[in-house]
């Protein structure tokens, strides 16, 4: 597996615990570039996985984590963390590198993925593995539990943030709507929402399958803030968190446009790579394109 | 049938007299909630029927109206429980388990400590008819693998489950009724997860029930004791899991178990005592509840047609204990 100049877990614990950035924001770049190779090879090992949906997220996840999130990688039930929920669960490859690189997963566990006794199961299993905050995989469910999560921050006093990245074939889902109706009764402002608009279910192009346009105006009309993104700017995605702290009366849904598969040209926008694993000689071209 | 059954504690049923179970339990929960801040409580617009807007009057913080939106609700719930509080989620049974695949993933999986209240099960709800009734809930809660299922007989054991509920760490599921049922407990009765409860002991025939056929049960051993029919009578408020050790125990005795519920009989209690009864005392069973759908009508009437009642109850055992006399 490639080698990789860790970051020191002492200082991220420091400066993730004030929620200062834990990389300059120039680094994070190449940061996102290390976790697609992560993604490709955890992948690869498992012969099994969901590589299109896991690329398309790397830069919003690592720009969160990186530099907008409170967290203590040593100590995932941490009562004034901010929560990051991955409602797209299958997209979690993209999760464990992550947390792995912030020193909340071993890094030698990343080649267990989807093996049997493995923590890092196919989809997110918070009972096995609490650094991940929700058990995820069956589409719909996770911003129900992030509306949870706002409302007992309220309740306490507490002044935690909590996200929810979706997949934008998963908003088709009926359950997010009963969601996204929620969130705005109770003001949650310290609810941001990110869709990963990637443009691709397994079936197809979303359009094909079941349009979700206009979705930036959907969200609105359910008097959601919501901010457009390119979902592959790092700088963008932490602009737009900062401008949705600045709202205090409702939730923020960030619209970011992503491409499926990013990074690896072959799989970008080809959505047989929705559910599928890489042969060796597919794994070597992807990371020979990723640089890994 | 003027003589009230005894049971073996001396608690008599009064045939007169019958309490309600969502009121009490309701009442419990505006109890807990002064002393315990971590009880939030949530409903999906039916919080006059579930009784949960009780709490919500005394404590309108804690207390989330979810709107009809069932999913979201549970969904909430976890997200609750996760940071600390102790969420009880209120809705028909019917149409909270009907979002089976939520609790699945949602509370079972996460393992959260969310207690589940379904309310109006059974044909006992009457005139509503079969969409607002929760007939198959148990089959589907009982088949999670960490989900415990209550279902109490009265009044008072509501209130006890309930407090013990607020105890309990992990994922639950409770059905009560909506119709006022026979109180066979004392004050002083206390619930306990995993324990049956002999309320009357026989020798010829033991009635394993739980929920509002209790009373029911109670009273027709009495009118079979007049029969020369000796029959226990457990009252099974702890579903899953189960005292199959007690089952077995009275089978034993008996050599012949009958199961009633106001539930198909396919899932609910019968499934589970069969199960228990295979793997420890196999002996002859006869699950009576819910064979087909059930429908408009009173109480009385849906519990004559489904044999539920005195009469039915007091049918069913003589059949059955006839059925087996005549293959021996």
């Amino acid at each position: 597996m490639a080698e990789r100049n860790p970051l020191d877990i002492e200082e991220v614990k420091q400066r993730a615990r004030k929620r200062e950035p834990v990389i300059p924001m120039e680094q994070v770049p190449d940061a996102v570039r290390a976790i697609r190779c992560d993604i490709i090879e955890m992948i690869a090992k498992a012969q099994s996985g969901h590589p299109g949906g896991s690329l398309s997220l790397a830069e919003i996840l690592v720009t969160i984590f990186s530099q907008k999130m409170r967290f203590d990688p040593s100590n995932p039930e941490w009562e004034d963390r901010d929560r990051l929920i991955l409602s797209k669960g299958h997209g979690v490859p993209a999760l464990y590198a992550t947390l792995s690189w912030l020193g909340a997963i071993p890094r030698e566990e990343l080649w267990t993925l989807r093996q049997a006794g493995s923590r890092l199961q196919g989809h997110p299993a918070r009972a096995l593995l609490p650094v991940v905050e929700a058990s995820t995989g069956s589409l719909g469910q996770g911003l129900s539990i992030a509306v949870g999560m706002a409302l007992a921050g309220r309740l306490d006093h507490k002044d935690y943030h909590v996200f929810c990245v979706l997949g934008d074939g998963e908003i088709q889902e009926g359950q997010v709507w009963e969601a996204a109706m929620a969130a705005p009764k109770w003001k949650l402002s310290n609810l941001t929402a990110i869709l990963d608009y990637n443009k691709g279910q397994l079936d197809g192009f979303v359009r094909d399958i079941m349009d979700i346009e206009s979705a930036a105006a959907k969200w609105r009309a359910f008097n959601w803030h919501v901010i457009e993104v390119d979902g592959h700017d790092p700088t963008a995605i932490a602009a737009a968190v900062d401008d949705a702290k600045t709202v205090t009366d409702r939730p923020t849904m960030i619209v970011a446009h992503t491409v499926k598969g990013k990074g690896v040209s072959f799989m970008e926008n080809d959505m047989s790579w929705h559910g599928k694993a890489p042969n060796e000689e597919q794994t070597k071209a992807a990371l020979a394109e990723l640089g890994c | 049938m003027s003589s009230a059954a005894q049971t073996t504690n001396g608690m008599a049923i009064v045939p007169e007299q019958k309490f309600s179970m969502r009121g009490a339990y309701g009442k419990a929960l505006v109890e807990l909630g002064k002393t315990h801040p971590e009880l939030v409580v949530l409903d999906a617009d039916l919080s006059s029927s579930t009784k949960s807007g009780l709490f919500g009057k005394e404590f309108p913080d804690r207390f989330f109206q979810m709107g009809i939106a069932e999913s979201n609700m549970i969904g909430t719930a976890v997200g609750l429980a996760s940071s600390g509080k102790k969420p009880f989620l209120h809705s028909f049974a019917c149409f909270v388990v009907g979002r089976f695949e939520v609790i699945k993933l949602a509370v079972a999986y996460n393992e959260s400590n969310v207690a589940i209240t379904g309310t109006h099960v059974g044909v006992g709800i009457g005139e509503d008819g079969y969409s607002q009734m929760g007939t198959e809930d148990l089959g589907m809660m009982r088949a999670l693998p960490n989900v415990i299922c209550l279902q109490p007989a009265d009044d008072v054991e509501a209130r006890s489950a309930a407090e013990f509920l607020m105890d309990y760490e992990g994922p639950s599921y409770m059905r009560i009724t909506r119709q006022n049922v026979y109180r066979v407990h004392d004050e002083n009765y206390r619930f306990e997860l995993g324990r049956g409860e002999v309320l009357r002991s026989g020798t010829d025939l033991t009635l394993v029930a739980s929920g509002a056929p209790v009373g029911y049960s109670l009273l027709a051993a009495e009118r079979l004791s007049g029969l020369g029919i000796s029959v226990e009578v457990i009252n099974m408020a702890s579903i899953r899991p189960l005292d199959g050790e007690l089952i077995a125990e009275s089978a034993r005795k008996t050599g012949a178990v009958m199961t009633v519920e106001d539930h198909s009989v396919r899932g609910g209690l019968g499934s589970a005592v069969c199960e228990e009864l295979a793997e420890r005392y196999p002996v002859p069973v006869m699950r009576t509840g819910l064979r087909e759908f059930g429908g408009s009508g009173t109480e009385a009437d849906n519990y004559r047609i489904h044999k539920l009642d005195v009469d039915g109850i007091t049918d069913n055992a003589r059949s059955f204990l006839e059925v087996i006399r005549n293959k021996a």
